[in-house]
Order: structure tokens, then sequence, then C-alpha cells
């Protein structure tokens, strides 16, 4: 049922939408935000929107109570209400709100922020993406779009409201204020599907630190195309010297030691490609973060091998986020410059700290792919 | 909203209640009520009680906060009632049939309230269609001009929403200037300070010199007086802008807007203890003499404790007003009052004090029609009843960042209470000079009483004042026992010493 406090409501979270982008860096770059099981949206704490009156401060104005105590008894610090509680200070906005708000609009947000396109869907079916409907009235807008029954409706109930009408001779002469037009909305109508495959180094030089980097924003590039697609396909992929296919949580958890030989990613990846995602239909993502050790020449020479062959011509594009570590030589970047500079598929990125991922995101995502 | 017809237990209920209420002497509208879902209950409550209200999202706010807060089971709207006539009130689907009988006696004694109240004698009662009204102007407003700008605007004038004189529609504040007939005439009888004297002995106490300069000094005084702008300091800072500032028609428009509602509303903030104490009062008598039924006992004791009950910190209007009332039923029954009353200093005689004057009832419907919050706790807040209610002042100990009982010294309590309802509990703002520094800039005053202004806010406000005067405006002020002058200019802020009072 639509309430009229909707309309209200809506100009309210886009007020919030717009003070959420100001502080995006700090709440991106938050891991506690994600991971959490069964749960789409994050409370976040913001300045106060409320408008700013003439008010008395806080401190010495104190109150009246009623009940127990002796005098010097404390009130208490945390309470809600107007006054005991309420840490008072006069720098403005340190009245926090409360605010939730789902992933998904967070990662709409986002988008917005870095100016993210919207992505072009690929596939041979392009239906009509976007529908015109006329759904209302307004008192403003094209004379070609003039409701004509309305607009005279109007203009008679004004000129019955001034007496200005006759029965016998009904004439009905509309003024500008009377004027009704057409009014419409347009809706968006996406179609087509995607695949995001993420792979991931969970060998020993990859630490904490780089894989709660990787986990937040491997979160936000999946929120984001998620945005994107209806009915999007995740798959996840860790590797040492090993690679092998897990579910979402198991990618984000496991720490697994040993080698690195990247291209076995690679080809399971190519394989998952060829078996199960035709590329004329599907738009694909592989998305692979390391910290750019590999085992040997030889492996990554067979990783460029398999990236121009059985990967690249299928894929939308191909991501290769590079986390810095202090064991890694991080020479995995370097190679893929070398070999695909010139290759609009693939993009690289450094990711050098927490603060760095809004970056990063950019450089992946800011193609528009 | 869905229309749901009333349902005929809760109109049966309803005849039952008010027929009791009628009983008692209590004299109200006719009350429409409709049974809302706690959806709409909840948008309701953020439109104020209307069902139609100008379109901004501090409602969406209030609605998005109300209906956190009932989800999660902090807070539940029971009841709604809005001052008009006939009068419309909501209760809330799926409350027990108790509560809504608690309910039911509670908006009768509301109504009543309102109807025989003299602080809402003023207002409009036709006040759904006023706000309506407001709602589509501002909508023709927003078509005409763009929802962004006119939303901000508004933003702008809520403001200073509270910059009203809420005592003006009942008292005249300034008289209307002598003709200037009279004027002339009082020139003509006393010319220019002229000392009264024998006629022989006048131009020795009259000498010419004496009546020069007198003169000039009266046409200086005069002069003065004319560059005063406003002549008074003005209380309604709102009205003074929608007269003076250099507005487009449609930001006056809003801005009257803002203010009209401000007004309607300004009542129930000077009589909340008063009013819900009313309400309290009868839904407790209609209820526990009449109404309820032995199976019923415990869930009213119940949700009437919900409703009286006290926390640390807080003052509860509904247990205050009702306390009070019952106190001053018991006096006035039992004589309680008047001169010998007041003079007597033994506090055992004090104490089994009867003379069986059974004037309590007959007080009791006086104080509703004649007193609001302030001179009802001016006149019968007591020192027994502060004792007797447990009362204390508190405030904000520095030493230990801790909020404490300050006193319970009667004087100070009392004191506090006044203090923090006097305005609505919000600080006087006036208007000192229109042409201030003869620049067409605006000062304002803040008439210091013993408390600061809040900083950032005032900051903020002050800037939001400015752009409606378009000009650079001030603040006089003290800040820690020290004047300011707060200044914005272009939405920069300055602050300087200056002298308070001035």
């Amino acid at each position: 049922m639509s309430q009229k406090i909707d309309l209200d409501h809506g100009r309210f979270r886009q007020i919030i939408r717009g003070k959420i982008k100001q502080n995006l860096r700090k709440y991106i770059s938050q891991g506690e935000m994600i991971g959490r099981k069964g749960k789409d949206t994050v409370s976040i704490p913001l300045p106060s929107v409320d408008i700013p009156r003439f008010k008395h401060g806080d401190k010495q104005q104190g109150g009246v109570g009623q009940g127990q105590g002796d005098v010097g008894d404390s009130l208490g610090q945390e309470q809600d209400g107007d006054q005991p509680g309420k840490q008072a200070s006069d720098r403005p906005g340190d009245h926090l709100l409360d605010i939730e708000i789902s992933i998904q609009e967070l990662a709409e947000i986002m988008g917005e922020e870095l100016a993210l396109p919207r992505i072009q869907p690929k596939g041979t079916e392009k239906i009509v993406a976007f529908k015109d409907k006329y759904s209302g009235i307004r008192t403003t807008g094209p004379e070609s779009l003039r409701h004509f029954r309305r607009t005279y409706r109007q203009a008679m109930r004004r000129q019955i409201a001034m007496g200005t009408y006759d029965p016998k001779n009904p004439v009905i002469v509309p003024i500008r204020e009377d004027k009704r037009y057409r009014s419409w909305r347009t809706v968006p109508l996406p179609q087509s599907n995607a695949v995001i495959i993420y792979m991931i180094d969970v060998s020993g030089s990859m630490g904490d630190e780089q894989k709660e980097i990787v986990r937040i924003e491997s979160f936000w590039l999946d929120t984001w195309l998620r945005s994107q697609y209806h009915g999007i396909e995740s798959r996840y992929i860790i590797h040492d010297a090993m690679a092998k296919e897990v579910d979402r949580d198991t990618f984000f958890k496991t720490r697994e030691s040993g080698g690195t030989m990247i291209s076995s990613a690679y080809k399971l990846c190519a394989k998952m490609i060829a078996d199960e995602y035709p590329s004329e239909t599907w738009n694909i993502y592989p998305f692979h973060f390391s910290d750019g050790d590999n085992w040997s020449v030889d492996d990554t020479h067979t990783c460029v091998e398999l990236l121009k062959k059985d990967i690249l011509p299928f894929v939308n594009l191909f991501a290769y986020g590079q986390v810095e570590s202090p064991y890694g030589s991080g020479q995995f970047i370097k190679d893929l410059t070398e070999h695909f500079d010139d290759d609009e598929r693939v993009v690289t990125s450094e990711i050098k700290g927490k603060d760095a991922i809004m970056d990063s995101i950019k450089e992946f995502l800011g193609k528009g792919k | 909203m869905t229309i749901k017809r009333f349902p005929t237990y809760l109109r049966e209920m309803q005849e039952q209640i008010e027929g009791y209420a009628k009983d008692y002497g209590l004299d109200f509208f006719p009350i429409l009520y409709e049974v809302l879902d706690y959806k709409t209950m909840n948008e309701v409550a953020a439109y104020g009680g209307f069902p139609t209200r100008y379109p901004h999202w501090r409602f969406g706010m209030d609605y998005e906060q109300l209906s956190k807060s009932y989800e999660w089971g902090l807070s539940k709207i029971y009841e709604m009632v809005i001052n008009t006539n006939p009068a419309y009130a909501y209760l809330l689907e799926g409350n027990s049939l108790t509560d809504q009988k608690i309910v039911m006696a509670h908006v009768c004694a509301h109504v009543d309230f309102f109807k025989n109240n003299y602080f809402f004698s003023k207002t409009d009662r036709k006040m759904i269609d006023g706000m309506a009204n407001h709602a589509s102007r501002v909508r023709r407003h927003m078509e005409r001009h763009g929802q962004d700008v006119v939303e901000d605007f508004i933003d702008t004038c809520l403001s200073i929403e509270n910059l009203i004189d809420p005592m003006s529609p009942y008292i005249t504040r300034t008289r209307a200037p002598r003709s200037p007939g009279a004027l002339e005439a009082d020139e003509a009888q006393d010319n220019s300070g002229r000392l009264r004297a024998k006629g022989y002995m006048d131009s020795f106490i009259n000498p010419p010199e004496y009546l020069e300069a007198q003169k000039k000094k009266r046409e200086d005084e005069a002069k003065k007086a004319k560059r005063r702008f406003p002549e008074q300091p003005a209380r309604d800072v709102m009205r003074f802008l929608i007269e003076h500032a250099p507005l487009e028609p449609w930001q006056r428009d809003c801005l009257e807007i803002v203010r009209d509602e401000a007004y309607y509303f300004a009542p129930q903030a000077m009589t909340k203890i008063m009013n819900e104490g009313w309400a309290s009062y009868w839904h407790s008598k209609i209820l526990t003499q009449k109404a309820l039924t032995a199976a019923e006992v415990i869930d009213y004791a119940d949700a009437n404790a919900g409703v009286l009950a006290t926390a640390p910190g807080r003052l509860n209007p509904y247990k205050l007003g009702v306390e009070l009332l019952r106190n001053i039923e018991d006096r006035w029954n039992r004589g309680q009052f008047g001169k010998e009353w007041d003079e007597c200093d033994s506090m055992d005689l004090k104490r089994n004090w009867d003379r069986r004057t059974g004037l309590g009832m007959k007080r009791l419907f006086e104080v509703r029609k004649l007193y609001n919050d302030i001179t009802f706790i001016d006149e019968f807040f007591t020192l027994e009843f502060c004792i007797d209610q447990k009362f204390y002042a508190f405030g904000f100990q520095e030493r230990s960042g801790n909020w404490e009982i300050m006193s319970r010294d009667f004087k100070k309590v009392k004191d506090q209470l006044l203090k923090q309802l006097t305005n609505r509990g919000q600080p006087v703002i006036v208007v000192e000079d229109g042409n201030f520094e003869n620049r067409s800039e605006l000062l304002l005053r803040h008439v210091h009483e013993g408390t600061d202004l809040d900083g950032g806010q005032t900051r903020d406000t002050l800037r939001n004042v400015s752009k409606l005067w378009t000009r650079p405006v001030s603040l006089l002020t003290r800040i820690d026992n020290k004047g300011k002058l707060l200044r914005c200019e272009d939405g920069t802020l300055s602050e300087r010493n200056a002298e308070y009072p001035p």
C-alpha cells in the first residue's frame, strides 16, 4: 500500500545518501560491515541532519526530576532523552543519527560517488532497456501533453467556486492555473546475464591484512556488479600451488600456506568459462587478487598464454589486483603490464592499503565494461 | 490510508465512555475515531496528527524513527488526538479493549481541554483544512520553482519557527499609535517643557534659552524614536521578517505557512503538563469508578502505571500534572486555601486541616479553563507537594562528568521548573534593530536568563536568518558571562566582545 509519507521518506533517504557520500571512504574501508550472514542492511552513524534552531545549551540548563535519591547522586550518563546522557558540546553535527541502509543502496551510492559508468551489457539480445509510462497528472508541462478533460474539469470547478459558472450558458474558459498535464516516469528494464569469477591467492605470503583488503574490495565489487545485473552469478576459486573452487564463505576465510602457482587458478577459470558460460550470452568478469609473487618465470609464462588464448577472448574484463605485501616480490603485475599494456580488456591495480580500496575499485570498474 | 468502518463494539464503547464523561461534567467537541494499523499510525504521527501536510523530508525522518522504534519494541503510540472541531482521534489497531477504553476516556478529557482552555481559544478549529491548504500552496510553489529550492527554503524557515511570540494572541503588546491630532493638542497645551510658573515669575523660571534647549531635546528624542526600527524590540521575529525581509512572494508565503503552524502548535507546548494531567486524571477516574469490569482491572493498572512511570532525570508531564490536579482537588475539598491557610505555620495543623468545603471539583474545572503550565505550577506547586512527590533539581556536574541531583530545596526545584517552562523552554530572541549601524543589517538580541545558547546550533541558525534577511545579521548574547556579538556575513561567521546588556 502506498502511503503519503513514502514521498517524504524518500526525500529523507535522499538527503541521507548525500551525507553518506561525503564520508564514503570511511564506511567503505570498514571491514565489519561485511560478512554478516543473513543481514543485508547495515547501520551507520551519521552526523545529524536535523534543522538548527536557537536553543539553550544543555549543561547550564539542568532540569527537574521526581523520585528517590540523595543530593549528589548520579543520574547516569547513558540515557536517552533530551537531557542527561547526551554529551553536549558546541561542535556542530556531533549528535549522531543511526541510519539503517541496505548494502545494495550503499553500493549504488559508491557507484555515484566514483562516477562509475553503468555497465553496457553485452550479448545479442539487447532488449529495450527503458520504457516511459504515463502515470500521473501535474500542473506544469508541455502543451502537447495537456490533459483536456482534467483541465476543463478544473476550470469548471474554479468557475463554480467563483460563482461565474452559469448552467444555462455553460461556457468554460480555462486559465493558466487550471491546466493539467500528463506526467510520466521512466522504467528501466535491464536484462542480461553475468558471472563473476573471483580468484584469490591464499599462499603463505598473503597475510591477514592483505586478505582483509581483498575481502573488502571484492565485497564492494560484488555488490556493485550485483546492482547492475539481475541474478548475477558468482564463483570463487582459491589457489596456492593448486586451485580449487570453494563457496563464498570459505573463499573469504581460508588461510593456507605453501607455494604459488597462479596458472593453476587460470586453468580452472578457463575451464569454467569453456564449460558453463558461453560468451555470446554471458557477461564474464574474472577478478584475481594476489600479492604478485609467483613460483617461477615459467609459470608466469603459462599464465600469459592462458590469458591470451582461453580467457581474454571470452570475457568483458579481466581484472588483476595486487595487494602490497612485505613478503611478495610484486613481480606479477609488471609481467602482466608488459604483455597486455595495450589490451583494453585487462585492468591492473596496485592496492597499497585500505585507503586505496576506493581508487582501486574505480580503476577496475571505471571503464564501464 | 484505507478507511475502515468503525466497528460496532468500539462505537458502543465510545457511547458508554462519553456518557460517563458527560455525567462528570466534561464538555467536548464531537469526537471521530479512526482505527489505524501501526504503519498508518506512524505516518499520521509523523505528520503531527494530520492526514495531509506540505511535503518535507523531516516528516520522513520522524516517520523512520517512529517506525524503527516501534519495530524494535521501544515505543508504541497508543493514541493521538488533534485540536479540531470535530476532533479526530486515532486508535491503534490490535490494542486490547482495556487499552482502547483508557484511550477513549483520555481523549475525551483532551478534547474537553482543547475546547475549554483559554489558551486554545484562538486556535483554528478547522486546521485539517488549514494544513491541507498549506500543503497545496507549498506544492504549487514547488511545481513552479522546483522542489529542491522550495524545500531548502522551508528548512531555513523551520530553523526560526520557535522565534514567535506565543502570548501575543492573548495580550496587546503594542498600543495603537495615538492619532496625530491628539499629539498636536498636547503640543499646543504644553509648549516644549515649560515649567509651571506664575505669570510674573515665568521669564525667570522659563528663560528663552532654557525653552530653546528643551525644545531641541524633545526634537532629538522624537527623531531618535523615529529612527528606531522596530520601535519596540520585536518578539515575533518571524513576523518581522515576513513584513520587512526582501523576500519573493512565494518565499513570504512559505514563511507565513511555517509561522501559522507554529502558532497553531504553540498552545500545546504551553499546556503540556496540564493537558496530559487532565487527561490522565479523567481516564483514571472514569475507568476506576465506572467503566472497568473486574477482569480488566489488572490490565488497566499495568497500562496506567506505564503512563505515570518516572525515570531518573526526566520529568513525566503526565505524572506531575495528574498529581498536582489531585492535590488541588484535595486542598479545595478540605478548604486548604485562602488567607488563613497561607498564614498558618503549624505543619501539624495543616496536615489535619479539613473544613469540608467540598469545592475540589469546581476548582479543577476553573483551573482547566484559565491556567497554562506556568501559572499552574507557579500557583499550585507548593512546598508540601514538592516534598510529598519527591521532586529534585538536577544539573550537570563538570567535576564528575555526570548528571547529578543538585538539590531538593523547594525554592530551587520550583525555580528550575518555572525556568524550563518559560517561553516553552525556548530562548527568547528579539529583533533589536532592523537597521543596525545604519547599514540595513539585522541585530537580534538573546534575552539572557541564566542559560547560554547552544553554540553550534546558534551559528547554523544565524546563517539561516541571514539567508532570509539577505544582509548581514548579528546576534547579541552572553557566553560564559561575557557579552558577545556574533555576526554572519555571506555565510561567514565572526565574533567579537560586546556590551551585554546593551
